[in-house]
């Protein structure tokens, strides 16, 4: 009996100095155990093999019933452990997700929340989120329809326009009947048509030193699409100011950039970059110049996929490096950016 | 000297980045990179360039 067990200890040490994996081992001792059931029935009870195998098959069968007992029990306790763990992760995103939202938004982004990067508490983060999208135009089309969509809770829009015919060659949120409506009305329709569970709030005016801070003040996360380089100056330094994240974009004819501006978390600030707006008529305006309707479609849209990943936290958004998209050659480049410690606005804090 | 100037292979006789922005015609109110670094404009002229370097030239654009 003693030898069989020498046998078994035997087995499982060569087994885990070979590295073999415990499933072999175990296999291991099986085959001993049957060898060893069989000495007990092939053999009479006097014979010498019997005798130093323990000398009873009932004892063996015994023994062996108790072990396969043990083990299935363990094996049937761990499954239900995995399990269990499985479930309260799963059950911690499905209620982050359904406390909040109803079966009709489950539905409507169920896309989102199976993305193992975004989830239900991504997108409750989205929904939580308040956004101020300065510019309805070109670029604020695209942002605006596709934050709404996404269900960022709160978006609001600041433009002082109105729609013009020459506008819907790309500024795709507005209709040919808004011509003449303001902007930011013509864009709330669109966005809660497209959304009835996103609340849109219009500021139908230009912002101004006096009123930015207040307005800003008010959201987590600014985008800019404006068509005017005075508004992107101001906005930018009430961002930094209020240590808010500034999602950039601007386009001329066939080109486009972006970046997010982020010196709270080390990025250089918009005029850490353009130190100086150009000299009025050095850098034309889309009216002056033109620009390819579907340019501000892919500069835009790229914002706001920029911006859920600001929202989320997911993967990493491009702060402290500026994409430019060049829309005539079909390419795409990204060059890395540094604060200035000359910054008037932010004064390079991270240099 | 060869480089890559905003994506366009260019032949210049620049050897420094403020000699290649005046060669090439920009104003100064632009950004810049060398091989995907950014350079501010005050060290531009002190930035030299060799053979087969990217360079970005980047003006503000104010559409949207
Ligand atoms: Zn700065």
């Amino acid at each position: 009996m003693l030898l069989v067990f020498a046998m078994v200890a035997g087995l499982w040490g060569i087994g885990m100095a070979m590295g073999a994996p415990k499933s072999a081992r175990w296999t291991m001792i099986a085959v001993l155990y049957v060898a060893v059931l069989g000495v007990q029935l092939a053999f009479p009870p006097e014979h010498q093999l019997v005798v130093a195998t323990g000398g009873s098959l009932a004892m063996w069968l015994m023994i062996g019933a108790a072990l396969a007992v043990v083990l299935g029990y363990s094996t049937m306790l761990q499954k239900l452990r995995l399990k269990a763990d499985a479930k309260v992760q799963d059950e911690a995103q499905e209620s982050a997700a359904q406390e909040l939202f109803s079966e009709t938004e489950l539905n409507r982004y169920a896309r989102h929340i199976v993305l193992r990067e975004l989830g239900g508490l991504g997108q409750k983060k989205l929904k939580d989120a308040k956004v101020l999208v300065v510019g309805a135009g070109g670029l604020g089309s695209p942002v605006l329809l596709y934050l709404a969509a996404s269900g960022v809770g709160t978006i609001a829009v600041v433009d002082d326009d109105v729609v013009d015919n020459s506008n819907l060659q790309r500024q795709v949120i507005h209709k040919d009947e808004a011509i003449g409506t303001p902007k930011v009305l013509s864009a709330a329709e669109a966005m809660t048509a497209q959304n009835p569970f996103v609340t849109v709030v219009p500021y139908p005016r230009r912002l101004t030193e006096e009123d930015a801070a207040e307005i800003i003040g008010d959201y987590d996360l600014v985008l800019d699409g404006t068509d005017n380089f005075e508004t992107r100056y101001l906005v930018n330094e009430v961002c930094v100011a209020q240590g808010k994240p500034l999602i950039s974009g601007a386009l001329s004819q066939w080109e486009g950039q972006l970046s997010v501006f982020d010196p709270a978390s080390g990025t250089p600030c918009y005029q850490c970059i353009f130190p100086e707006a150009p000299a009025p008529g050095i850098a034309p305006s889309c009216s002056e110049a033109g620009v390819v309707g579907p340019l501000p479609g892919v500069v835009g849209t790229m914002m706001a996929a920029e911006a859920i990943k600001v929202i989320t936290g997911a993967g990493a958004a491009l702060r402290g490096e500026m994409m430019i998209y060049d829309a005539l050659w079909g390419e795409t480049r990204k060059i890395g950016l540094k604060p200035r410690s000359d910054c008037p606005t932010c004064g390079g804090k991270n240099t | 000297m060869k480089i890559v100037l905003n994506g366009e292979a260019r032949e210049v006789a620049a050897t420094d980045l403020a000699g290649l922005l005046a060669e090439c015609g920009f104003s100064g109110r632009v950004a810049t990179s060398l091989n995907e670094d950014f350079v501010p404009a005050g060290l531009r002229a002190a930035q030299t360039l060799t053979d087969g370097d990217r360079v970005e030239v980047v003006a503000p654009m104010q559409g949207g």
